[in-house]
């Protein structure tokens, strides 16, 4: 027989001001099981847990209901503080009298009070079923796989290593580095990109503790929190570890005019190439759908000018199992393709309506024209230039919705250094908002203003060429009235999107993404580098649109979060899981296919019938992988999968006590 | 009102150069918060207002700004001023516009053109006397503004209480405040 | 203590009761009053709009006449006065060019050495013991909206005090034991410079600042400008007698109410020479 103690808060006059508490706790007495009822202001309060602890002691409780705010504010606070009681911290079950019941009825005070009696009546029933559960161990492996080589992935490899642990980075390209090195200036200080992000490329390659596969991409996850197993696919590079980057291959390669993608195109690259001079590791690769040797089967020049032997067209995709403690993903971005939805601004059809990124590329100096900021089309110095600020951002008509975060800052960045650069030049940047919420970043926008850029409140409406100019048709809405720029250049600042195949990387290490196709944290405010997969962490643009400073700082928190799990060798399971009884189980495995976590694994077992043996299969939980959802409970035709803490007897008997 | 569409070209205007040179404002550092015109006593009586203003500044709308009423009806009470979060006199900014409008012998239409010709009339009592003199001010204005019986009661009521003198007071050295203007003349004309 | 006064062209007219309580108040409390010889207008609004250099100018030559007399000070009443020359100076010490130019204009060789100072800021530097030593009459029954209006507190370079919420008018009328209540219009523009112009614009911003002295429960209010003084006397009646809700606010000059105070007859500070009526308040005191 339980002896139940149920403690009401007032929550100030949070719950106090609307639910008549002591009626509550009056009724509380009643509930079957209940041997002690209280009430007090502040519960969560050091008081407010001394008298639960106390209670526990002087009334012989065995089970505590708590009527207060949600439990996903205090249970955790409860659970410790019944444990310090002797009590098992699992013996409490939470009534939700503020969020669900005080907050959303606080213009009905009397119903409020009805629906408080009948929530904690519910807990009470639910608290009587209540058995102690116990949080098992899992061993954990100390190293980390950081899948995506940019700034974020490089910055949070060097925090773990620099810490102590193995660090494996997957990086897709032939080199790491990520977006960041593609990039002029760097706001609001506008120092060089490449300059502060390729010493990082260069110490990653260079750390002990690091080893970093690129032109690789994840094949396989298994496993869980603190033991998976990722198999890693090297795709075949075509050049092997002889190779020294000595640059006699992609010199003497006969095969030209590729579009080189590190420069969008802008520039051209052989059949072998490294992207850039400073690329890490600085093993070329043959790009095997343009290379003569591939395509038609002779060429060979490379291999045979090659002085150490390195070139190896056999050379197939090769798969590794890495074993690791922990997961970090930051995948990154890309921009939207804006030609494909913008048929206003020309659908890509006019060669002088470029992107940021391209701006980036071409003002940088080792870009495609060597700094100059030219027209794509002729070649000639722009003298007027149009930034159209939120393309495909803050338009949920045509593309996203959300805001991208670092365009009014880089555009404002591309506006000093047109204004900079040009002389005689004038800038005119059309925008809805100028959104500048970093340190010295409104500082660096005024700077800009000061400078002489036009900014015009509106959005561009169209753009078409006139002669071989472009009229640019906007409005000023402060003036309320229409604006024409005759341009001759246009800068769009186009919206991130999470990295293309950022889908497969989530469904293949197994998280969950949001609405836009980021991948979702654990809680926006108090989890912001986790997701809800245990063991498996966030890092950058991958999360949500971000600027470098942003990145660096949440993939440091990642690399902090990370270090932490990987400073135990062992961790504490969550005991609210789910549990098999064999004995029910008909081996249909239905509950294997509604698993989001794949954490239900067939398992043999043998059973002693009366003279004879028999071998048959049931479901079986990984403790390790379960996250508790409870979806294979419902699944489970004969009811033999139950979830720890939520079985179907305690959840029955709540229904109960609220239905009958 | 017409909204011509507004066309920036090559064409770059002067407009916000000349007005930092006539009032050492700079109003390219305005980002149009719009607390001059939230705090600016007389903004329900203008058509444009003093944020507009400063915007047409920027994008160098010269003909919509000078032709403005706006510009003669600030009051240069300096609300805006001490007010501007980007620390620009905005009252000096629109003392240079009159005084433009004025060097372009633009007249201001309706209420505008009433503040210019009281203007006037002031300083043409001042020349005349090198005093200002209120009632031979007002009846000026009065004349040229086809309004004789503007203010009458005031007048009335000011003559009444003895704060009305009809003699004008002249400075001895009158012809010293002549120069001035006459100077002045010259140097503008001259230039 | 001896300061060059420059009267301004209103001194006789509209601003004349001003201009006899301030040099009462001025001669009582030991300040020489030293009219500018042969002194003319300092331009105001009407200088200023139309040509920057006509407006210092003429604001010049009077400057350079203070100078002429020996005197390093020179005080107004009038606050148009006072800004423009203010201004004028603040420019010339600044502007080495803009001096010599101005120079070559008026004919005068102004060094740029002179001081401008608001008359309220030459009674409020007396001390406040040896004022109150002056009073023959307590204020108590004034409940007195001070009224700074713009021209003494903007723009930020020639401002006597702080121009959201001044002090410095008020502290000096406390000390006739006055209460002096706290409002919410202390600077707000009057429209002096639309006042023929335009003056169903100023009648509306009175209209505001009648609303507010109402509300502050007081009942009067004090300027130190003749053309506040003005504008609120006479245009407050555009919305105390149509709309009736508001009541009739007496205005009076600062000077005005310490003369009084020190026992000054009602006719030598000019009170009973106003639009809105002041007896019944003047009543209570003499």
């Amino acid at each position: 027989m339980q002896r139940i103690g149920v403690f009401i808060c007032w929550c100030g006059s949070n719950i106090g001001g609307v639910v008549d508490v002591p009626a509550v706790a009056r009724e509380a007495a009643k509930f079957h099981g209940v041997v002690y009822s209280a009430e007090y202001k502040y519960m969560c309060s050091e008081p407010g847990q001394e008298m639960i602890v106390s209670a526990i002691k002087e009334h012989r409780l065995t089970g505590v209901v708590v009527a207060s705010c949600s439990p996903a504010l205090h249970e955790i606070t409860f659970r410790k503080n019944i444990a310090r009681a002797g009590l098992n911290p699992y013996m409490l079950e939470m009534a939700n009298i503020r969020e669900q019941c005080s907050w959303v009825h606080q213009h009905e005070p009397e119903k409020a009070t009805k629906k408080a009696i009948d929530l904690v009546r519910r807990a009470v029933a639910k608290a009587g079923k209540l058995e102690p559960l116990f949080e098992s161990t899992i061993p954990v492996t100390k190293k980390a796989l950081i899948i995506g080589g940019g700034i974020a992935g490089i910055q949070a490899a060097l925090d773990i290593a620099d810490a102590g642990n193995e660090v494996v980075i997957i990086e897709r390209e032939p080199t790491i580095g990520g977006k960041m090195v593609l990039l002029d200036k760097t706001f609001p200080t506008l120092d060089c990109s490449a300059c502060i992000s390729t010493p990082k490329m260069v110490s990653a390659a260079q750390h002990p503790n690091i080893k970093i596969y690129t032109y690789a991409e994840v094949e396989e996850v298994k496993g869980y929190i603190g033991n998976f197993s990722v198999v890693v696919k090297q795709k075949a590079r075509s050049v092997n570890s002889k190779c020294t980057g000595c640059g006699t291959c992609w010199a003497k390669c006969p095969t030209k005019n590729i579009p080189n993608e590190f420069d969008l195109g802008m520039s051209m690259r052989k059949a072998i190439y490294i992207p850039f001079p400073q690329a890490v590791p600085n093993r070329p690769v043959i790009d095997r759908e343009r290379c003569r040797q591939f395509v038609k089967g002779k060429c060979g020049v490379c291999k045979k000018f090659c002085p150490t032997d390195a070139i190896d067209y056999e050379q197939g995709d090769e798969f590794v199992t890495e074993n690791v403690g922990a997961i970090l993903v930051a995948t990154g971005y890309d921009l939207i393709d804006w030609a494909k939805i913008y048929g206003e601004y020309g659908y890509g059809k006019y060669p002088d309506v470029i992107t940021g990124l391209h701006f980036e590329r071409m003002v940088n100096a080792s870009g495609p024209t060597g700094g100059k900021i030219v027209r794509p089309s002729d070649g000639e110095q722009p003298k007027t230039v149009v930034f159209v600020k939120c393309v495909g951002s803050r338009d949920e008509a045509k593309a996203r919705e959300y805001c991208s975060r670092a365009c009014c800052m880089y555009t404002a960045k591309h506006a000093h250094q047109v204004l900079e650069k040009i002389p005689g030049s004038q800038v005119v940047i059309f925008y809805i908002d100028v959104r500048c919420a970093g340190k010295a970043y409104e500082e660096f926008y005024l700077k800009t203003l000061h400078e002489g850029a036009i900014y015009t409140r509106g959005r561009v409406s169209k753009i078409y060429p006139e002669g071989n100019r472009l009229i640019v048709k906007g409005a000023d809405t402060l003036l309320g009235r229409p604006v024409e720029v005759v341009a001759d250049m246009v800068v769009l600042a186009t919206a991130m999107i999470p990295a293309e195949g950022s889908a497969d990387v989530a469904r293949t290490v197994g998280f969950t993404v949001d609405k836009d196709g980021f991948f979702q944290e654990a809680h926006p405010k108090l989890r912001p580098v986790e997701t809800n997969t245990g063991g498996v962490f966030l890092a950058g643009a991958c999360q949500g649109p971000k600027d470098i400073p942003d990145t660096v700082a949440q993939a440091s928190g990642a690399a902090a979060k990370i270090i932490g799990l990987l400073s135990h060798s062992e961790i504490a399971g969550e005991p609210t899981i789910a549990r098999v009884n064999e004995a029910m189980c008909s081996g249909c495995l239905a509950c294997r296919e509604i698993c989001p976590y794949r954490a239900i694994e067939p398992k043999e077992i043998v059973e002693r019938l009366p003279g004879k043996q028999v071998t048959r299969v049931v479901a079986s939980v990984n403790s390790g992988l379960c996250q508790g959802c409870g979806a294979c409970t419902v699944a489970c035709r004969p009811g033999a999968l139950n979830l720890k803490g939520f079985t179907n007897e305690q959840l029955l008997s709540e229904v109960d006590a609220l239905c009958l | 009102m017409m909204q011509q569409p507004i066309v920036i070209d090559d064409r770059k205007s002067d407009l916000s150069k000349e007005v930092l040179l006539h009032s050492a404002q700079d109003s390219s550092l305005c980002f149009q918060c719009g607390k001059c015109t939230a705090g600016c006593p007389v903004a329900f009586a203008m058509d444009l207002t003093p944020n507009q203003i400063m915007r047409m500044v920027q994008l160098g709308l010269i003909d919509d700004v000078l032709n403005s009423q706006t510009i003669r009806l600030c009051a240069y009470c300096s609300t805006c001023s001490v007010r501007c979060p980007r620390n620009i006199a905005v009252a000096d900014v629109m003392d240079s516009l009159r005084i433009m409008a004025a060097e372009r012998n633009i007249p201001g239409t309706d209420r505008s053109r009433k503040v210019n010709i009281f203007n006037q009339a002031f300083l043409d009592t001042l020349n005349m006397f090198g005093r200002s003199h209120e009632v031979l001010a007002m009846l000026l204005f009065n004349l040229r503004s086809y309004q004789p019986f503007h203010n009458a009661k005031l007048g009335l009521k000011m003559f009444n209480n003895g704060k009305i003198k009809l003699k004008p007071d002249r400075v001895k050295a009158v012809n010293e405040v002549k120069e001035i203007f006459q100077r002045i003349n010259r140097l503008r004309k001259g230039a | 203590m001896k300061v060059a006064y420059y009267p301004g062209c209103s001194y006789e007219t509209s601003g004349k009761d001003y201009e006899t309580s301030a040099k009462f108040v001025c001669n009582k409390l030991g300040i020489d009053l030293i009219e500018i010889p042969d002194w003319s207008c300092c331009g105001s609004t009407a200088a200023h709009s139309t040509d920057h250099l006509l407006a210092v100018s003429l604001a010049a030559r009077n400057l350079a006449l203070v100078e002429k007399m020996g005197f390093d000070t020179v005080t107004a009443s009038c606050s148009a006065c006072y800004q423009r020359l203010a201004l004028a100076q603040t420019e010339l010490a600044q502007d080495k060019k803009l001096l010599e130019q101005v120079n070559e204009i008026t004919g005068y060789d102004y060094k740029a050495a002179v001081k401008v100072n608001s008359i309220l800021e030459i009674i409020a530097c007396v001390d406040e013991e040896s004022i109150k030593a002056k009073f023959t009459r307590s204020m108590e029954n004034f409940r007195i909206a001070p009224y700074y209006g713009c021209l003494l507190v903007r723009p930020a370079k020639i401002k006597i005090d702080d121009p959201e919420n001044p002090t410095i008018m008020d502290r000096v009328l406390q000390t006739t034991g006055a209460r002096v209540v706290d409002w919410s219009h202390k600077t707000e523009c009057c429209g002096a410079s639309l006042s023929v112009s335009n003056n169903d614009i100023v009648t509306a911003l009175v209209s505001r600042i009648i609303k507010a002295a109402n509300v502050a429960d007081a009942n009067c209010i004090v300027t130190a400008c003749a053309l506040c003084h003005l504008n609120l006397d006479y245009y407050q009646s555009f919305v105390t007698q149509t709309k009736g809700a508001l009541k009739e606010m007496p205005v009076f000059y600062f000077p005005q109410i310490l003369g009084l105070a020190m026992g000054f007859s009602k006719k030598d500070m000019g009170v009973e020479y106003n639009i809105t009526d002041t007896s019944e308040l003047v009543k209570k005191v003499v």
